[in-house]
């Protein structure tokens, strides 16, 4: 077990150092480094004084060196935009990302696990077609344009909701439903399957033969079971869902994270760019090898594996 | 049921044709996906024939024309005009060119690279193995989105330069996938004996090996189609896609949200309609070729 949690440490600190040596690289390898640090519009003067600041003039190892001394620190730069600390700047954003994360998931969770039990138990009935249908379109309409749709219907036509902004449950409702119908659609499609194993295992064969009703097997021995993997997915997704979240807070002016990312590329705030990138990597190795861990607990033989 | 058997083979003989195309449904082939994804070929292949007007010079006495079938509309733009008086219609034809394209391309690119790194990874084994499934680990769990605004933000936008962005964070799949067939198929007698000819390592992994795995690298190819088209339409709404003013249908819908409040739902439903069909015709050719050729892919 010690082994086997070293061993994904390990590969979870080698995609770290993967993520900031690319970045590192790419800024390096695709220009002058120092245009990119330096606010738009900087004089030679202050290009020069910014090459002096980073050392940009040094070998690239030491300048790799320093640069992952200051990340270690916390220290991601300034925002030229908000003049401000870039890290700060982020946690600032986080709750309201992990709100809309939040409401996104349990609208996701809400909408794709009884459609997907329902599917599961009437397999090829109109209930199954139906969520296969919804499932499809989840997957194949762009988030950001069934919030757009949704603005034009319900804030234009019918003038329901506000079109934009924070604060409000209302404020909520739309950025939650555009960003959460894909995944609503990835977990009705897990809970299915998961389902479908369960109902074909042993115990539940077992419950029905015990005569038990129908309706009991379902709810009381077979959903259980067929849940963890829904859960266990819907834990990575969250992490996943704050990081993807960049469209759908763009068209919602919705004040999280992925609003952040936005402005730092529409006013070429560099720093905050880099920063947004890195944080959100570091958060979706981490969350990765937690479910690696947690998996391995809850499954002795994937241990050995590995 | 003798008799309901006689009448529908009676039945049949009278309806060739329905019938032969119901059994072409009940089998699942997707012939309606397929249709649209031919058409926008054919659209993206003759854009310059079928475009009634220039997609990206517009006559600003004529903007935000909504389409033919409204009070205000004209014959002349069919679908309506955007924001700059530009023609819809020809905007939309034109931006299936760069969605086919890049799509198309980023397909082929991250799926020849991930399948040929699986490939090497999975035959030569050892160290070349555990080196480049180390990087794909790794580069399997950097946010593939966000990763991708960062290195359309540097590199500055353009058709090209998301073309390799895409194939960059894309191929890794294919990479796992592949690789793990492959470790299978090298056992297999067939390999074993062009190893007893003498075969070179470079011949086995062309002619043996890579003919093996190459259905499970389509079907990918298929699922991924529309992954990369979302992909790129994303990147352009963003700003950091396709440059202005190329039509492409998500910058399309970059510019049609200035007209959202007034409501000029000509300019957000439409070309979100062609994303939607392109993606979902993909989706549904990729699920029925995933069934057709390997069962065993179904987790997918």
């Amino acid at each position: 077990m010690k082994k086997y949690i070293v061993k994904r440490l390990g590969l979870a600190l080698i995609s770290l150092l993967l993520l900031s040596i690319t970045i590192f690289l790419l800024m390096r390898i695709t220009g002058d480094p120092a245009v990119l640090l330096a606010e738009p519009g900087a004089s030679a003067a202050d290009l020069d004084a910014i090459r002096q600041q980073f050392g940009l003039d040094r070998p690239l190892w030491t300048q790799y060196v320093s640069f992952l001394t200051h990340l270690l620190r916390g220290d991601f730069g300034q925002s030229f935009y908000y003049r401000t600390d870039v890290f700060e700047l982020y946690l600032s954003r986080l709750p309201a990302s992990l709100l809309l994360a939040s409401a996104a998931m349990a609208f996701s969770l809400l909408v794709g696990i009884p459609t997907g039990i329902i599917a599961a138990v009437r397999v090829n009935q109109w209930w199954d077609s139906g969520g296969k249908i919804f499932a499809l379109l989840g997957l194949s309409m762009p988030s950001f344009w069934v919030g757009l749709l949704m603005i034009l219907f319900f804030s234009v036509y019918l003038g329901w909701l506000p079109s934009s902004g924070s604060g409000t449950v209302f404020h909520l409702v739309m950025p939650a439903i555009s960003l959460g119908w894909l995944f609503a659609a990835v977990h009705m499609r897990l809970t299915r399957s998961s389902m479908l194993d369960v109902l074909g295992s042993e115990y539940v064969k077992l419950a029905r033969l015990k005569g038990l009703p129908e309706a009991l097997v379902i709810s009381k021995h077979a959903f259980k079971n067929a849940l963890i993997p829904v859960l266990t997915l819907a834990g990575i997704n969250l992490v996943i869902m704050v990081n993807v979240a960049v469209v759908v807070e763009t068209v919602f002016a919705w004040p999280g994270v992925g609003r952040l990312l936005y402005e730092g590329i529409a006013f070429r705030d560099f720093p905050v760019v880099q920063a947004t990138v890195l944080l959100g990597g570091v958060m979706i190795v981490v969350v990765n090898l937690l479910v690696d861990i947690l998996y391995a607990v809850i499954d002795p033989r994937i241990r050995y594996e590995g | 049921m003798n008799g309901s058997a006689a009448s529908s083979r009676s039945a049949s003989a009278i309806l060739t044709l329905p019938r032969r195309l119901a059994a072409f449904r009940t089998e699942g082939f997707p012939l309606i996906p397929i249709a649209i994804l031919m058409t926008v070929m054919l659209v993206a292949l003759f854009a310059n024939v079928i475009a009634p007007h220039n997609p990206e010079v517009g006559v600003l006495g004529d903007r935000f024309r909504p389409p033919a079938w409204q009070a205000s509309g004209t014959i002349d733009h069919l679908l309506g005009t955007d924001h700059l008086g530009r023609d819809v219609l020809s905007r939309l034809i034109f931006g299936a060119r760069i969605s086919v394209i890049v799509g198309l391309t980023v397909v082929i690119v991250a799926g020849c690279l991930g399948t040929a790194l699986g490939i090497i990874s999975g035959y030569l084994g050892r160290w070349v193995d555990q080196i480049i499934m180390r990087i794909t680990d790794a580069w399997l769990a950097l946010p593939v989105l966000t990763f991708a605004i960062f290195l359309a933000a540097i590199v500055g936008p353009s058709v090209s330069n998301i073309i390799v962005i895409l194939a960059a964070v894309y191929w890794t799949r294919y990479a796992r996938i592949t690789r793990g067939e492959v470790l299978s198929v090298r056992e297999r007698d067939f390999v074993r004996l062009a190893v007893v000819a003498g075969c070179s390592k470079w011949t086995i992994m062309r002619r043996h090996i890579l003919p093996n795995v190459i259905n499970s690298a389509i079907v990918l190819a298929t699922l991924q189609l529309g992954q990369a088209i979302i992909a790129e339409a994303t990147l352009s709404f963003l700003g950091v896609g396709v440059p202005p003013p190329q039509p492409a249908w998500g910058l399309m819908l970059a510019d049609g949200k200035k007209g959202l409040m007034a409501g000029y739902w000509w300019l957000t439903v439409l070309p979100g309609s062609c994303i939607m069909l392109m993606v979902l015709s993909a989706n549904l050719l990729g699920d029925w070729l995933r069934v057709k050729f390997d069962p065993q892919l179904r987790q997918l």
